[in-house]
């Protein structure tokens, strides 16, 4: 479930120029009469996209060269990963602050702070990184490419965010059907440590680091953090109450950070670019490029990397090679992965691919899964085949999620055929929304969501399908 | 037992005007829960890892820090499972002496995750992907080549213990889809003509090509390169002056 959105209420607040105290590291409290250190610049672009080669983090995307260390040396990985590590935790941190970077694994959550929060006083526990590779949501496969294709990256990323937290191993979970991806994970680990890249005196900086691999078996919930780290621990996966939070209490009763594999990835080039390079792409607050996978009906479905803040139509046209049957065969789009709101067209023809211009379109960037569904999709089909993943993957904790989501599943297929009343329309809105929000993990309001977009949009063609249905059962009985 | 009444519902229901019977459905998920003694399948089937496994065991304890070692449960349970060709009761209890827990810790483990088989399963796994993505692109279409050619349903084992098919959940390649999982390799961009092609080769013993069947390598775009057109820029470039 990398891709679950979590409740994540606008955390940056727009930068005005006031007087900002920050407590730093001694204890003392500074006061600036300006921004604080690690604010992203302004951004004074209006156009977004397309992103030119040579501003690619992700060069190795789909193959075309040798993904092993001496290719990946000659793509500029591993270099000068000594001087960033040099460099210090507070650098790392305040270069990934600066370059606005969020989280990719859905809930966008500011990279730089969360890594801070590990740099808290030690108390002699160990500290680790875990890194989300059990990448599941329906529509998202960006994380698998930069595993099999640019492992070197995510390896050198766990190191240099191993660092800013000051880690003392990362544990990569991948999920257990990633069978081939993780040996290539693994190939690339052990040929980092031989070249004295990990290990102890990780590239000759003084600093010991070790990286594991971890294969889970084949759940969904898995990509939610707690979850993943109850995995890890040889559990099932059922989701922790939080608080504690993982940075308290994670993996193995230490202080834990679970990021996403994009995450990580590029967080070496970013620190060797310039968290400004980084944040000069993208709207202020959404910045930087970003894996965008284009699946469903589209003509050339790929994984691309792009500019943040890109248009939609311009994304799907320039990459995807068109909608099927042309843009105006199109019908919706669910923007984010499977758990995300869809959008109907007349939505689609402008909306701005960010966190923020998502949000205003009532949907989330969540993974940044593009689903394309044309005019001859069954769309109530679509969406109810998506409640059937949520019921098949709900770990079962919590009551709302485990019942709430077979009950929607239930309904939604009666939907497909049109076999309900109008006023069970509103009674699985009501069904959605008390599932929202009332459980552990996120994966309830996963759920809920998909049901809640297609009810706002597209509740003619529910209401359409009862009538129809109703004609037909009335023929049948005369 | 339950079609006699939902027939009577449904009559009551026509003819009284009133709804019909409900009945929760009595499959609910994909296998059983519980553990039923079989012939092939009971305490005293005997489970030992053999000695290269054995190493693998030792390397993958060796990962996880000392008081945790149970953090190598499910690769474990992997491991005996890819030794087994499916996850034997006896296999469990093996994991839970190895890593000294009660047992009931690795059955709860065992039943949680879809991957470990608790029954006898074919020796090639076929795992269609029918989520939305997939079933976008005719996963509908690929599933029912897969029951016609090996002649048999969803969950079901060919008799000759070569085949099993399963409708999973997403697997991770949507711009890949269709696509199906066979064992640890995925067989993307599938039509019906690949999907058989595919069959036919793993009866005939050979080894299909697994990967995109549409002519493509990854998950670039068909045809014309849309990004990534040259060669990738050398160490160095780009790189701010102060590092």
């Amino acid at each position: 479930m990398s891709g679950t959105l979590m409740k994540f209420s606008n955390l940056v607040k727009s930068n005005y120029n006031g007087i900002y105290a920050s407590i730093a590291s001694n204890g003392q409290i500074c006061f600036y009469s300006t921004t604080p250190p690690g604010t992203p610049p302004a951004q004074t672009k209006t156009k977004f996209g397309p992103l030119a080669d040579e501003d690619r983090i992700f060069t190795n995307l789909y193959g075309k060269h040798d993904w092993r260390l001496k290719g990946a040396l000659k793509r500029g990985d591993w270099y000068k990963t000594k001087e960033i590590l040099l460099k210090g935790s507070d650098w790392i941190i305040n270069e990934v602050k600066t370059s606005g970077l969020r989280g990719r694994g859905g809930a966008g959550f500011p990279s730089g702070m969360k890594w801070s929060f590990m740099n808290k006083p030690g108390d002699g526990r160990p500290k680790y990184l875990v890194v989300n590779a059990d990448e599941g949501e329906p529509g998202t496969c960006k994380d698998r490419e930069i595993m099999r294709h640019d492992p070197h990256k995510l390896v050198e990323g766990c190191l240099i965010a191993g660092r800013a937290m000051g880690a003392k191993a990362a544990y990569i979970y991948i999920r257990g059907e990633f069978y081939n991806e993780a040996s290539n994970m693994q190939v690339a680990i052990a040929e980092a440590y031989q070249a004295g890249l990990l290990g102890k005196d990780a590239c000759g900086s003084g600093y010991d680091f070790d990286v594991f691999m971890h294969r889970g078996a084949g759940a969904y919930i898995c990509g939610e953090e707690t979850a993943l780290i109850e995995s890890i621990e040889g559990k099932q996966g059922k989701p922790r109450l939080k608080p504690p939070f993982p940075a308290d209490v994670g993996v193995f009763g230490c202080p834990t950070t679970v990021t996403n594999v994009e995450t990580v990835a590029v967080a070496p080039t970013i620190c060797r670019r310039g968290g400004v390079w980084f944040a000069s792409f993208g709207r202020t607050r959404n910045s930087g490029t970003k894996l965008f996978n284009i699946s469903g009906h589209v003509n050339t479905p790929c994984t691309v990397e792009e500019e943040m803040s890109i248009p939609l139509k311009q994304l799907i046209e320039i990459h995807a090679g068109g909608v099927i049957g042309g843009w105006d065969n199109l019908l919706a789009v669910i923007p984010g992965g499977s758990s995300t709101p869809l959008i109907p067209k007349n939505v689609c023809e402008d909306v701005l691919m960010d966190f923020d211009g998502l949000v205003a379109a009532q949907t989330s960037l969540g993974t940044a899964a593009v689903i394309v569904m044309n005019k001859q999709t069954d769309i109530v089909k679509a969406i109810a085949r998506l409640i059937m993943f949520y019921k098949h993957e709900s770990c079962g904790q919590c009551t709302p999620c485990r019942e709430g989501i077979n009950w929607m599943n239930k309904i939604m297929y009666r939907f497909v055929d049109g076999n309900a009343k109008p006023a069970e329309i509103d009674m699985i809105w009501e069904l959605s929304k008390q599932i929202e929000g009332h459980t552990i993990c996120a994966l309830g309001d996963g759920a809920a969501w998909p049901v809640q977009g297609l009810i706002r949009h597209f509740r003619p063609e529910l209401e359409r399908r009862m009538q129809e249905f109703q004609k037909q059962q009335c023929a049948a009985s005369n | 037992m339950l079609n006699p009444l939902k027939c009577f519902g449904k009559y009551l229901g026509r003819y009284a005007g009133i709804r019909s019977l409900h009945s929760s459905s009595p499959l609910s998920h994909d296998s059983l829960f519980v553990h039923r003694d079989s012939p092939e399948d009971n305490p005293d089937t005997i489970f030992e890892f053999t000695p290269e496994n054995q190493k693998r065991v030792d390397s993958i304890l060796a990962i996880y820090p000392e008081g945790h070692k149970r953090a190598a449960m499910i690769p474990l349970l992997d491991l005996a499972q890819r030794q087994y060709g499916w996850l034997p009761l006896s296999a469990m209890h093996k994991v839970a002496e190895i890593l000294k827990l009660p047992r009931m810790r690795v059955y709860e483990v065992a039943t949680f995750y879809t991957m470990f088989m608790r029954k006898p399963t074919g020796k090639f796994h076929v795992q269609v992907c029918t989520t939305t993505p997939c079933w976008l692109r005719g996963s509908d279409e690929v599933l029912e080549a897969c029951k016609k050619n090996l002649g048999i349903g969803v969950g079901e084992t060919s008799k000759d213990m070569m085949f099993t098919i399963s409708e999973v959940e997403c697997l991770g390649a949507c711009v890949n889809a269709p696509m199906i999982q066979i064992n640890d390799d995925y067989y993307e961009d599938l039509t019906v003509d690949d999907t058989n092609e595919i069959l036919n080769d793993l009866k005939a013993c050979k080894k299909p090509r697994a990967g995109p069947r549409s002519g493509r390598f990854a998950a670039e775009p068909l045809g014309e390169p849309t990004s990534l057109k040259g060669d990738p820029p050398g160490p160095g470039f780009g790189v701010r002056a102060d590092l």
